[in-house]
């Protein structure tokens, strides 16, 4: 028996699709992770009051 | 006739031929934008607003997104008209590699990301602007003014007006009479560019049943308009040169760039088709040359003058206007 199992013939098939799409992904977190970077650094960021979120939920 | 004669989908072998990533990257249209990121990126560095590299980039590349999603959209409404003509039988609907339902699915859901991407990125109103420009281009354009009037590509060609104004829009958040000209600009040049175009290109656009100026109302009509169309651009784009955007440089590239597309249209207008016929529509050729390098030219120009003014060369006169 072979280490590896011979790929499905739609693997080979799709090769192209398929090493695209999991590039265009990696690539999408990356600049979701640079964007989220970028806007943390920027002097307007303020992370929110603890307090206000502390009043949530005290008149359920 | 065996089923496989009307599947086009196979490859000579007869197996099924799957798209490939090529083949989806070709329904965003890649030409179309280019010229959707050039002219956003400079609408978002313009602006008086500077935004981090990171943002901005992201916003430049949901906009392309955005206007590459109207493509693949425009490609799924036409392509029973795309199966007709030949310059467009080699796209991948029609050339049997990918579905209707795929490429709907695929601008449908490349729309929708860009749209939230660019809002969560930037702000709502340029997230807004993308989402109405691609309304704009496949609803108004492409499945009601194209097959409609001969006027499509007037009204059309605010789909591609709008990149600027969204990048600028990225930048600063509204809209303002500068980026409503660079939007103006864009569109009064669209229609003398095409029909520049639509008059050398043997097109089959009859067969396919999309009325063009050339062919409904004739090729001495086309040239009035194409003149007509040319004037009426003049005003425009002098008009950004007296904004907050604008300077020297776009005021020289103005003149020089407007003089040349007036006389191009001004001796297109003087031929008559005998005339054309003869040379191989050279002039025609030219004008539609030149009209490419008006558009690139001013909008360098605007570039160059944000950066002049980035490194404060250029002064803030009594009017808010450089130096005036």
């Amino acid at each position: 028996m072979a280490f590896f199992r011979k790929g499905h013939e739609i693997h080979t098939r799709r090769f192209s699709r398929n090493m695209g799409l999991g590039l265009v992904l990696a690539a999408f977190v990356a600049l979701v992770f640079g964007l989220t970077i970028a806007k943390v650094s920027q002097d307007e960021f303020a992370i929110p009051d603890a307090a206000e979120g502390a009043g949530y939920g005290e008149n359920d | 006739m065996s089923d496989a004669s009307f599947d086009s989908n196979l490859n000579k072998a007869g197996q099924p031929q799957d798209a490939g990533f090529s083949h989806f990257f070709a329904l965003l249209k890649p030409r179309v934008m280019s010229l959707v990121v050039f002219t956003a990126l400079v609408g978002l560095l313009a602006a008086p607003v500077s935004v981090h590299p990171i943002v901005g980039f992201t916003a430049i590349l949901f906009i392309a997104i955005g206007g590459g999603a109207s493509g693949a959209l425009n490609m799924w409404w036409d392509a029973d008209i795309d199966r007709i003509m030949k310059r467009t039988k080699g796209r991948p609907i029609p050339a049997g590699l990918i579905t209707e339902g795929e490429a709907l699915g695929f601008g449908v859901a490349l729309s929708g990301i860009s749209v939230v991407m660019l809002g969560l990125a930037t702000n709502l109103v340029a997230a807004g602007l993308l989402a109405f420009t691609i309304f704009f281009y496949v609803v108004i354009y492409s499945m009601w003014l194209k097959r409609w009037t001969p006027q499509n590509i007037v009204i059309g060609g605010a789909a591609g007006a709008f990149p600027p104004m969204i990048g600028w829009a990225a930048a600063t958040g509204s809209v303002s009479i500068e980026s409503v000209l660079m939007f103006a600009l864009i569109f009064m040049w669209t229609p003398p560019h095409f029909w520049a175009l639509a008059l050398f290109m043997k097109s089959d656009y009859d067969e396919a049943g999309v009325p063009m100026l050339t062919s409904t109302h004739g090729r001495r009509v086309t040239r009035n308009h194409i003149l007509v169309y040319t004037i009426l651009l003049v005003p425009v784009s002098f008009a950004l040169a007296f904004t907050s955007i604008g300077g020297p440089a776009y005021l020289i590239a103005a003149v020089l760039l407007n003089a040349l597309f007036l006389r191009g249209a001004w001796r297109i207008w003087r031929r008559d088709e005998v005339a054309a016929d003869a040379d191989g529509y050279a002039t025609e050729k030219t004008v539609f040359k030149h009209s490419l390098y008006y558009l690139f030219g001013l909008f360098v120009a605007i570039l160059i003058d944000a950066a002049l003014r980035s490194y404060d060369l250029l002064g803030a006169g009594p009017f808010g206007i450089w130096g005036l």
